[in-house]
């Protein structure tokens, strides 16, 4: 609709005029001509004499043949009329997923009454052209389109099939990037570590600043390669892939600086998104709950019931937690959630305990 | 001490080559991938072989898988698996054949040289090495909880047991007595039901046993 309010007057006239035609032809193609043939049918076969009955056979034939052919007519014509809007309004109209032919029918019936008031007042009234135009797109759209409700649900899944992409493509990224720094840099630093490591064993008791230099690089590399090993497990750890959400899971629970107690039940995987979303949920809140809760336990719980995969991350800190811009992370949660069409809840009482419960999709 | 080395980046081979050559070992032959690595030990019949996790085709875990292949096939050949990470559920297949003559450390640990070196020995003579982050993987995971009844000190003892850590490297580590790391392991084994032994190797089964879940 939008697009009619650029169109310049003159391609409202020729739309209108190429208009007419049209309607005449749509409403004699499904309505006079199916309706014609059986009158003329019926009356011939009633009331014609004998030597008449040649013209009843044609009579007949055709108000057989007829509503076929204005059957067939319908689709086809609709077609034609959406090119014309798109050709000269510049407004796409999509066909309907499911034909629906009443509402077609409908418009060719109506479009030989509504096509010459549209022709005349767009070619009387020039400066109404913007009116005409958009009168007879709403009209076209409510009955050649696929309706308002049905072009929702297109717009839905549409919306739903590339926002899974969004996913399942920002998944795919993690994984590369976790298997280029794995390869590279990760393998480098081990190399540069261990030289070091040689340089350092074979020198040992050296005194002098040359030593303490290679002694600092020592240490310092070996703590480079700690932060990003840990880095790189939380971008997509392989053995997620390898062996699922219950292996995976033992790293970060093990890793967290406070204990943590797992109790995982998943029998059947779910899909690697899900499974991605479900470990970067459980090493996120654990974050969380080790940098802000002040915990000095945490619990995770994860199982599989009815179709979702529901995981509890529970503390004993001081709660108070909320999803507000605070940099906890926690809203980075609930957005990874809502991408699958998962539920987030926090339940966090000042003075605790902080309770995360994240629903994910995982199919039967 | 006779070694083959499996790992597929050319920089970490030829390091590993040459740290473990300086180290006293002699490298029988360096492989890029788990095909070339049975083939190398089946020709050699090494006294240890050195494995890395991820290698070519899939990039998974076809350094465990081989590794399981090497006990069943060649049952006097010890493997030390060498990973970037280091994952509860891999130790468990690894231990699932045998609890001696096995190691699984994070690369990491190479650049303590002597350290190391002394874990392949170790390995190499029928010990074990499992690396302590595994170790606290193995730790979160055991289901029932008696470990909570160990006091910290304990629970310390208990983890470099199950790293194949002898009483007198224990003692090392901890900068305590002797005869107090004995009284710790003594206390650690009526608390958690287990039998006491005296050799290394069998107090380590014990302990992967308790905690395997």
């Amino acid at each position: 609709m939008t697009a009619a309010h650029a169109v310049s007057s003159w391609r409202v006239v020729l739309h209108t005029l190429v208009g007419l035609p049209l309607g005449v032809s749509g409403f004699v193609l499904t309505g006079v001509l199916p309706i014609g043939a059986a009158y003329c049918a019926g009356w011939s076969l009633l009331y014609a004499a004998p030597g008449d009955r040649p013209m009843t056979g044609v009579f007949v034939l055709l108000a057989v043949v007829a509503p076929g052919l204005a059957l067939a007519a319908v689709g086809r014509l609709a077609a034609v009329q959406r090119r014309r809007f798109r050709a000269l309004l510049g407004a796409g109209i999509p066909a309907p997923a499911r034909p629906a032919r009443g509402r077609l029918i409908a418009y060719h019936l109506l479009a030989l009454f509504t096509a010459p008031v549209f022709a005349v007042v767009a070619v009387a009234a020039p400066w109404a052209a913007a009116r005409v135009a958009r009168a007879d797109t709403a009209l076209a759209r409510a009955l050649l389109g696929p309706g308002r409700r049905a072009e929702l649900s297109m717009r839905v899944e549409s919306l739903a099939r590339s926002r899974a992409d969004i996913v399942a493509a920002t998944d795919a990224e993690r994984r590369r990037i976790e298997r280029d720094l794995h390869d590279g840099a990760q393998q480098r630093l081990v190399s540069l570590a261990m030289n070091l490591g040689m340089a350092r064993a074979g020198l040992a008791g050296t005194p002098g600043p040359a030593m303490r230099a290679i002694e600092d690089a020592h240490d310092e590399a070996v703590e480079a390669l700690a932060a990003m090993r840990e880095f790189v497990r939380g971008l997509h750890p392989a053995v997620l892939d390898d062996r699922g959400l219950d292996a995976a899971l033992s790293g970060v629970a093990a890793r967290a600086p406070l204990p943590v107690r797992l109790r995982v039940d998943v029998p059947v995987r779910c899909s690697p998104a899900v499974e991605a979303i479900a470990y970067f949920v459980v090493s996120e809140a654990l974050t969380n709950v080790s940098k802000h809760a002040g915990a000095t336990h945490a619990e995770v719980a994860v199982h599989r019931a009815a179709g979702r995969l529901r995981v509890v991350v529970t503390d004993d800190g001081r709660g108070g937690a909320s999803t507000g811009g605070d940099g906890t992370g926690l809203l980075g949660l609930a957005r990874r959630a809502a991408a699958v069409d998962g539920t987030f809840a926090l339940h966090s009482p000042v003075g605790g305990p902080t309770t995360i419960t994240v629903e994910l999709p995982c199919g039967s | 001490m006779r070694i083959v080395i499996a790992e597929d980046s050319v920089l970490l081979r030829a390091g590993l080559t040459k740290l473990l050559t300086d180290g006293g070992f002699e490298v029988v032959e360096a492989v890029a991938d788990a095909d070339a690595l049975l083939r190398a030990v089946a020709v050699h019949r090494p006294d240890v072989a050195l494995v890395d996790v991820r290698m070519p085709p899939s990039h998974t875990d076809e350094g465990i898988r081989a590794a399981l292949v090497i006990h069943h096939e060649f049952p006097r050949v010890a493997v030390v698996v060498l990973s970037q990470f280091v994952e509860e559920r891999y130790a468990t297949d690894l231990l699932s054949v045998r609890t001696s003559g096995v190691g699984y450390l994070l690369k990491d640990r190479v650049a303590h040289v002597p350290d190391f070196l002394a874990a392949v020995r170790r390995v190499a003579a029928g010990g074990t090495a499992l690396d302590p982050e595994v170790v606290a993987q193995l730790l979160v995971r055991h289901r029932s909880d008696p470990r909570e009844r160990l006091t910290p000190r304990e629970s310390q003892v208990l983890r470099l047991m199950a790293e194949g850590r002898s009483n007198n490297g224990i003692t090392a580590e901890l900068r305590v007595s002797h005869s107090a790391v004995e009284k710790y392991i003594s206390s650690i084994f009526t608390k958690l039901d287990l039998p006491h032994t005296d050799s290394d190797h069998r107090r380590v089964l014990a302990v992967l046993r308790y905690l395997r879940p």
